[in-house]
């Protein structure tokens, strides 16, 4: 059956099953990359978008949950003023290692910024204890938040 | 990991500062199509390929072009995985060619470019190294020798001796600084100059961009979506597939019901390999569904009943035969006798998964004539050398794309997924995506092995070893991957830093190899030796530290005598992390110290156990010695980013085998370390001018002891056994 997705502004129109996942809808039916699969089941937060500004993961959100909401993805968060401190902050504070998980990373901080404008570390805990790194960029991934945020930190340490 | 060791030997053979360039050719310059200089390199890159350009042909893996708008641009095959290795390798070009980082470009190379002239067998059949090691001094030299054709160029315009021209931000100046002429003006003229066969290298003081933090190239591209990592490739008409492998290792397919499959919206085709069944779909989400749908019955074969407690029974009695002899000093057995005291100990490491983030996948394109392969992979010309051998294809027929890697760890060394990948795409008329769930990447990873190792001392009156005896009881990775390398019975990667970087009057490292039941293969996972002893011998010497009633870093300081780079980082880790000064009851501070791939490593690790054992490591303090440092910011972050490896792996990392059946499947069972796990992490670099070691590995080496030896500090319970079981430090 066909769905018209609102994408980034841009509703596009798909004929999949009604239970297939956003993330597969995005990557190989619209063929927007940005949001990555990492483990299909809610656990990584690989694949974390915007629905309506929350963080979610698309890998365990069907396509027919969908209706009328308004999705916004990696390709487009640096539009937005918490998306694009963010970004920002992940260059300066050298975040990134092979990248992969960044997407769903930057996701999930643009979320807790644009809701929470000075968060503490335990509300970075929760925000983005979902999001794994395979790589290791936590200590950075905390201090760029904390940057993008203005809260004051101790470069490299957990304030 | 050996391909850092082997980039280092093959440095150490090319060490070739001021003595004429390189004992095989490895640079040659020309004119570049359009315009220009270009200077093509061969790298030493990974081992087998490494070992494959002994021969005489020079075929080029990375390109150096000056264009006459003066940009220059570094051209090479991916190798990116996210050690910073594109902004350390421009760094190295940019300080000896005189321009700043700002002046460069690097450029991935495509597989069919044509621009470059050449067969382009370097990019079709060159795997990397991600490290700098290797190419800390042909980069330089390639840099150098393009900064003396230009002064050359400039020297010949103004009919003056080049000795009195400089190079600077880009352009030549004469020396009177009056006449200038760029890059870009020269480009042309000095590719027709002579290469010089000899190039004096800048010495370490003159430095202006090594040894200084520089931002990473490729972190744009990642912060916005728009890299592109092997599972992002995207073709027309393009299809995508998941499969599943028989789940009993070494199990064959016996048969399949794919009518439910293939009445799921958007499956295409199923297709049965021996031992795996595919299901090819328009997209990842009906592939998935249709796999769900299929009835699959496997011959479950001789491994049906396996578990991880036959594999350990076994390794157990195998720790009883002779060894083949790594490292041998003096005599053991007979210093054993003499001594006042005798410590044993067993220490085990589980098997290991790498669960890099993007899972395992493959895109193929198999046509009567030729195939094509995209992927992230640290072995370009294995993967293209296995879609040949499946196809039946000669080797130029294959064109292999490499694209950012998702992470490695080791995983990406291995062509196990690509071969099947291509045995699928041989049975689909279109290109087809091949993608492994998370729990296809889990269970038919290529493991950690596991290790089975005895350790046995001799202590004197003073509680100082005279006997050391290390035996380790393991599978041979190198035997597997790099045969050649595996000589006299002796795999040197499960003895290396088998007794640290410690002085015994009288030691043994020895090795009992103990493959595992056929089908459960075991490989590289992110420096496996070096990895492994670290943890045993650490463990151990902490024991010994215990038993002599001494403080842990001063009785390792006074083994250290003979490496005084070793003692150096233990003392500022020590100083640093406040050694020494109390903790809280239920908390201890840990230390280790090791030398590997090339750099010294020394953390403590401060850790506190709950009530209901749950350890917390609250704070890893870093001394690390890796030689001449390119880039120190990528330094910290590979330290940090090596720390968090290991610590999941002390933490979670456990695969266990039941009904010859890996039981984990997905980050629920199979755990990584999130961030609110995450340690503070402080990372301090030696000053050095010796040669640049490794540093993607050496953090997840030290960090298990660390921790290991901090619950003992905080419990008083000694953890010989990864993971860290916390059910044995519960004291509610
Ligand atoms: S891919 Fe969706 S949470 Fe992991
Ligand atoms: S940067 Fe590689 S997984 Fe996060």
């Amino acid at each position: 059956m066909s769905y018209a997705v609102n994408i980034n502004g841009v509703v596009h129109s798909v004929d999949v099953d009604g239970d297939i996942p956003l993330l597969w809808v995005l990557r190989d039916v619209i063929g927007m990359t940005g949001t990555k699969f990492g483990c299909g089941a809610g656990l990584c937060g690989a694949c974390t978008v915007h629905i309506d500004g929350a963080p979610t993961r698309s890998c365990i959100t069907s396509i027919d949950s969908i209706g009328s909401k308004k999705i916004m993805t990696i390709e487009a968060i640096g539009d937005t003023p918490a998306g694009r401190k963010i970004q920002k902050a992940w260059i300066d504070r050298e975040v990134v290692q092979c990248g992969y998980c960044q997407s769903g990373q930057i996701m999930s901080a643009a979320a807790l910024l644009a809701a929470n404008p000075h968060p503490t570390d335990s509300d970075i805990d929760d925000a983005m204890s979902g999001n794994i790194c395979r790589c290791g960029t936590y200590v950075r991934i905390r201090a760029a938040i904390k940057d993008a945020a203005g809260v004051n930190e101790i470069h490299g340490q957990r304030g | 990991m050996f391909i850092d060791r082997f980039a280092a030997l093959e440095q150490d053979a090319g060490n070739r500062q001021e003595s004429g360039l390189s004992r095989r050719t490895f640079l040659r310059a020309s004119a570049a199509a359009g315009g220009g200089l270009l200077l093509s390199i061969n790298l030493p890159f990974a081992a087998s390929e490494a070992m494959a350009a002994e021969s005489e042909d020079f075929a080029p893996n990375a390109f150096i072009r000056i264009g006459r708008d003066g940009r220059v641009t570094f051209i090479m095959s991916q190798v990116e995985m996210g050690q910073g290795t594109y902004t350390s390798m421009s760094m190295l070009i940019a300080e000896e060619l005189a321009i700043g980082l700002d002046q460069i470009d690097v450029a991935a190379a495509p597989a069919d470019d044509k621009l470059y002239g050449n067969p382009l067998i370097g990019f079709q059949a060159t795997g990397g190294s991600t490290s700098v090691r290797g190419f800390f001094i042909p980069l330089r030299e390639a840099g150098a020798v393009a900064r003396s054709m230009l002064v050359a160029a400039a020297a010949k315009r103004w009919q003056v001796d080049p000795a009195n021209c400089k190079a600077e931000k880009g352009a030549v100046i004469d020396s009177d600084g009056k006449r200038r002429l760029s890059y870009g003006e020269l480009a042309d003229d000095a590719a027709k100059q002579p290469m010089p066969g000899k190039v004096a290298l800048k010495p370490a003081n003159e430095f202006t961009l090594i040894g200084t933090p520089a931002p990473r190239i490729d972190s744009p591209e990642k912060v916005n979506g728009t890299a592109r990592y092997g599972i992002d490739t995207r073709l027309p008409g393009l299809k995508v597939a998941t499969v599943s492998a028989c789940p009993v290792f070494g199990g064959k397919l016996k048969s399949v019901d794919d009518s439910k499959a293939l009445a799921v919206k958007g499956v295409r085709q199923i297709v049965r390999l021996d031992n795996a069944v595919a299901v090819v779909a328009d997209h990842m989400g009906a592939a998935k569904k249709g796999l769900a749908a299929l009835t699959i019955t496997w011959d479950e074969g001789p491994n049906a009943h396996l578990t991880t407690e036959d594999i350990v029974a076994a390794m157990a009695t195998a720790s009883s035969k002779d060894g083949v002899a790594g490292e041998k000093k003096g005599d053991v057995a007979a210093a054993l006798k003499t001594a006042a005291k005798r410590v044993e100990a067993v220490y085990q490491l589980p098997l290991l998964a790498h669960t890099a983030m993007e899972p395992l996948n493959c895109t193929v394109h198999v046509q009567p004539d030729r195939c094509d392969i995209w992927l992230g992979t640290q072995v370009t010309s294995r993967a293209g050398a296995a879609a040949a051998k499946v196809t039946g294809l000669p080797l130029d027929k294959v064109s292999v794309h490499n694209h950012l890697l998702g992470g490695g760890f080791g995983r990406r060394l291995e062509v196990d997924s690509v071969i099947q990948a291509v045995e699928i795409a041989r049975q689909v008329k279109a290109p087809v995506k091949i993608i492994w769930t998370r729990e296809e990447d889990i269970q038919h990873d290529i493991f950690r092995p596991y290790y089975y190792d005895v350790l046995t001392a001799g202590l004197d009156e003073a509680g100082m070893p005279v006997s050391f005896h290390h035996r380790t009881v393991g599978a041979s990775i190198v035997a597997r991957w790099l045969p050649p390398a595996f000589k006299n019975g002796l795999d040197f990667d499960a003895v290396e830093a088998g007794a640290g970087p410690y002085d015994f009057p009288n030691m043994l490292v020895d090795w009992v190899r103990h493959e595992l039941p056929e089908g459960l293969i075991t490989g590289w996972w992110r420096g496996v030796g070096v990895t492994h002893n670290v943890f045993m011998v650490e463990g151990f010497i902490d024991e010994l530290a215990a038993a002599a009633g001494k403080d842990p870093v001063a009785y390792r300081g006074a083994l250290l005598g003979k490496s005084p780079r070793a003692k150096a980082v233990l003392d500022l880790a020590a100083e640093k992390a406040q050694w020494g000064k109390p903790l809280p009851k239920g908390s201890g501070r840990g230390v280790s110290v090791l030398f590997g791939f090339g750099s010294y490593l020394a953390q403590v690790a401060e850790v506190s156990v709950d009530g209901d054992g749950q350890p917390h490591v609250r704070r890893v303090v870093c001394a690390v010695d890796c030689g001449m440092v390119v880039n120190p910011d990528t330094v910290k972050a590979q330290v940090e980013g090596g720390i968090i490896y290991g610590l999941t792996a002390a933490l979670y990392g456990d695969i266990t085998i039941k009904n010859g059946r890996v039981e984990q499947s997905n980050f629920d069972n199979y755990q990584a370390l999130r961030i609110n796990e995450a340690p503070i992490i402080e990372v301090y670099i030696v000053k050095s001018n010796e040669k640049p070691g490794g540093m993607g590995e050496p953090g997840t080496s030290g960090i298990q002891p660390a921790v290991a030896n901090a619950i003992f500090a905080a419990t008083g319970k000694r953890l010989r056994k990864m993971p860290i079981d916390s059910a044995q430090l519960k004291t509610g």
